[in-house]
């Protein structure tokens, strides 16, 4: 049985003091004891930012790759491999900008990956630019004259793109982040989980406190239906003096492992290789 | 050159000239000839001018001629364009009703091909097959092998469609049988009934098979894209996966991933798609995963001729990519060197645990040759992982554990009890970020100084013919190296050595100094204006060409005009 001090790393975290990504690596620990997961067959891939440098602070697999490119990865190790549980951490300049078009590709494709998006609605490394996801009028020192540009609505865009779990967490809410966490990795497909995560040092408008007056579960509303695509496009939508965190959208879909055959044959990482006999096809060119 | 032919069937886009051109080709081999063949196409679905090319005689060709000995025109612009290079006692084909040309050329003979499609086939668009059957009897090739072939093309489509198919081609067989009267083209045929007939492209994808790829991930881009489709008719059968990425950021992403993961895993591009991949390329450097990249080289910058040939990225892939780390660049000449070094180029990649590129061009990616099958004693997978079996006992793994060779056991992630960290930023020998500058020189030069002292103690060597005695030495990479061996055959009193280079990084400076020390005279020929590959050799051995030829208009050399251009004095 493996336990959240089995999953403690040796790697010193460098994130500021505060942050909203010490809750989010509390709920990922909670979610894979959860899960019984043995951390030898959980790979964690991610890009570049602090939500990259999550896999570092937790004893499982882990391939830091580049920025905006965790996505690609993920969906190749998971290929290569469908038998390991492969989880995304990255961030909103990660996943909505730089690797924005990975995100939307492979929702289409329906890996059995789990995203999980530290959206702190700001550049943290690079020290306070807007991300896509950062509120319109927000002043940065790349936009001294506040933000112009239209925020991108990550969950809209994951229903409009065919995603079949979305979900929306909240890093200051341990139980109920690392119940979507388990429910995401559980999900057979693509699952989206985007974590509203205060930046104590470069979001000076989206924080804990201002989150904690606007957060509502909405899966405490029995009469909400996850399996609504239009009622949870409109839940997506909802932002301002109230936001919605919880199971968004959720529905059944085939698998790129079921549909290419993977799910029924060993991993393609254990195939033997040595012995490949291509003679028989070359009559094929004779 | 004695007995041989060059054969050139020209129309427009969507005419079907690659259809008729495979027929053909495969016609040809079955009949006994060595074929060169290779198509010249724009970059456009309908309309425009392309051609099929096909070079055949009794003994085995390895590039094209200047001129042609039979122009089909398909359409009359052709006759125009290609009437100009045609042979002494060269014959021009053309429709002269469907085409409305009345002029008089002692080089014309009119076939009223569309005609017979019409009347054989009831639609214009059995001409190919017409031209099938002409060209078979014109060069003395029995029926027979035209029957099979066409049967073997159209398996798929109705008995209606075959039937008419051969009826075209037999209606076109007899026209020229009762109208064209000249023997000069039937040639003698030589013993290449039992050979494969294939291109660099598909003898890459061959490689890769028996190499165990079980990952390849493209963009589409001509022209690696035969390469695409062939991993992708073969993926089922050989438990592959082929898929089709978003761009080519994805492509060499997803091959980094399935690689970490434990499987073989290749990409194929050209110029342009490979330039959004060197940041994943230096990732592969970074995190010292094994990848293969199939860079098939189309004239640049930008889009440049999408459909045509050039080695114009030599430069930029051996300097491509952030930072400093050691890769592999092999630059096959033949069909057959193109499969032995993709087998390689996958040992060498998990060997080193490196990228490694295989550097082509539209003209060997493209071009159809006739090969003897592969010998199959040389096809050795060498497989340089921690095994399943021997994952138990592994403790405390460091993935980049500092060694004499600069090579770290790689264990594959759940085959071992530790977790793997793999990581772009620099790392310490487990894995994880640092910023120590002891730790950062170490790594560099495990990456940089410590692999290529490896991989230059296995280069693949030049390949050099009469280098001894020889009054002038051509050197070239890659493509070229059909076209010189040729060139020399031709000079017979010309006392000509040949070297070339089948692997271009790291460069082979030892074995070149050794080649050219007593060289009277270097010419270095290559299809690129920046003269690449001569910089390369006086960068990396001192040596000094006497001259360069150079041909940067996106077509390939040929015999002929290599020749001249030889003799020229400079």
């Amino acid at each position: 049985m493996v336990e959240a001090k089995d999953l403690r790393s040796s790697d010193e975290i460098a994130w500021c003091p505060g942050c909203g990504n010490f809750g989010i690596l509390n709920a990922v620990k909670r979610a894979i004891t959860e899960l019984g997961r043995n951390p030898k067959d959980v790979l964690f891939v991610s890009g570049i930012g602090q939500a990259a440098k999550l896999p570092h602070y937790i004893k499982c697999n882990c391939f830091n790759g580049l920025h905006g490119r965790a996505v690609p990865v993920a969906a190749a190790a998971k290929i290569a491999n469908h038998k390991l549980t492969v989880v995304v951490s990255t961030g909103d300049g990660d996943c909505y900008g730089e690797g924005g078009n990975h995100f939307i590709h492979n929702i289409r494709r329906n890996l059995d990956i789990t995203l999980i998006i530290h959206n702190n609605q700001i550049y943290g490394l690079t020290k306070g630019q807007a991300s896509p996801t950062t509120d319109p009028g927000y002043e940065t020192k790349f936009q001294p004259e506040g933000v112009i540009i239209e925020p991108l609505y990550p969950l809209e865009m994951a229903i409009a793109a065919g995603a079949g779990f979305i979900a929306r967490g909240y890093a200051a809410d341990f139980e109920h982040l690392s119940r979507l966490i388990v429910e995401g990795i559980k999900y057979k497909g693509f699952a989206l989980i985007d974590v509203l995560q205060p930046c104590v040092s470069f979001n000076k408008k989206n924080t804990f406190d201002w989150y904690s007056k606007r957060i509502y579960r909405v899966n405490d509303d029995n009469s909400y239906n996850p399996e609504d695509r239009l009622a949870a496009f409109q839940k997506s939508s909802e932002w301002g003096d109230k936001i919605p965190v919880g199971i968004i959208y959720k529905i059944e879909k085939n698998t790129y492992e079921e549909k290419t055959g993977l799910s029924e044959r060993m991993s393609l990482a254990e195939e033997q290789i040595e012995n490949v006999d291509i003679r028989d096809i070359l009559k094929d060119f004779s | 050159m004695d007995n041989e032919l060059t054969i050139k069937i020209a129309g427009e886009a969507g005419q079907g000239m690659q259809t008729v051109g495979g027929a053909l080709c495969n016609v040809f081999k079955d009949a006994g000839f060595y074929l060169f063949a290779n198509q010249d196409y724009m970059s456009r679905i309908r309309g425009g001018n392309n051609f099929y090319q096909i070079r055949i005689s009794d003994r085995p060709l390895y590039t094209l001629r200047q001129n042609s000995d039979i122009v089909v025109a398909l359409d009359k612009p052709s006759v125009g364009i290609h009437g100009k290079s045609i042979s002494k006692d060269g014959v021009i084909i053309l429709d002269r009703k469907r085409f409305n040309i009345t002029e008089e050329n002692s080089a014309f003979f009119d076939i009223p091909m569309y005609a017979i499609a019409q009347k054989t086939g009831g639609n214009e668009i059995f001409v190919n097959s017409v031209a099938c059957g002409f060209l078979a009897e014109m060069t003395g090739t029995d029926f027979n092998y035209v029957d099979d072939v066409l049967r073997a093309a159209f398996v798929d489509k109705k008995e209606d469609i075959v039937k008419k198919n051969i009826e075209a081609a037999q209606a076109g067989y007899d026209f020229a049988k009762n109208n064209f009267k000249r023997d000069i083209f039937k040639i003698k045929k030589g013993n290449a009934k039992k050979t494969l007939l294939m291109t660099a492209n598909d003898a890459i994808g061959l490689g890769a098979i028996a190499a165990g790829c079980k990952f390849y991930s493209a963009y589409p881009m001509t022209p690696s894209t035969g390469l695409t489709n062939l991993m992708a008719h073969y993926a089922e059968k050989f438990h592959m996966i082929v898929e089709q990425a978003e761009d080519e950021i994805a492509a060499i992403n997803m091959i980094i991933g399935a690689s970490f993961a434990g499987v073989r895993s290749m990409s194929g591009t050209s110029g342009g798609g490979f330039a959004l991949m060197v940041e994943g390329f230096s990732l592969a450097g970074m995190t010292e995963t094994p990848i293969v990249i199939y860079e098939g080289q189309r004239p640049g910058p930008a889009t440049g001729f999408p459909t045509r040939t050039e080695q114009s990225d030599l430069d930029y892939l051996i300097s491509a990519g952030h930072g400093e780390f050691a890769r592999l660049i092999l630059s096959p000449g033949s069909i057959e060197e193109a499969f032995y070094l993709t087998l390689k180029a996958f040992n060498m990649a998990e060997k080193y645990q490196i990228p490694v590129l295989i550097l082509s061009d539209q003209h060997l990616a493209d071009s159809y040759r006739n090969i003897e099958t592969f010998d199959f004693n040389k096809v050795k997978v060498q497989r340089h992982i921690i095994s399943k079996e021997a994952s138990k006992n592994v403790k405390n793994y460091k993935r980049y554990q500092l060694t004499e060779s600069g090579i770290s056991p790689r264990a594959i992630p759940s085959w071992i009890d530790d977790p793997i960290y793999a990581d772009s930023d620099e790392h310490t020998e487990e894995g994880h970020i640092t910023e120590d500058a002891g730790i950062r020189t170490k790594m560099v030069e495990k990456r940089l100084y410590k692999k290529m002292a490896g991989l230059s103690k296995e280069t693949e060597k030049p390949v050099a013919f009469d280098i001894k005695g020889s009054d002038c030495i051509l050197v070239g990479f890659g493509s070229t190296y059909g076209v010189l061996r040729e060139v020399k055959e031709s000079m017979p009193d010309k006392k000509i050595g040949l070297v070339h280079l089948p692997q271009v990084w790291p460069f082979p400076a030892e074995d070149m100094t050794e080649l050219l020390k007593e060289a009277k005279k270097i010419i270095v020929v290559e299809n690129n204006a920046g003269a690449q590959l001569a910089r390369l050799l006086r960068r990396e051995t001192g040596i000094n060409a006497d001259r360069s030829i150079l041909k940067y208009d996106g077509r390939p050399f040929n015999l002929d005009t290599l020749i001249q251009q030889i003799e020229q004095e400079k």
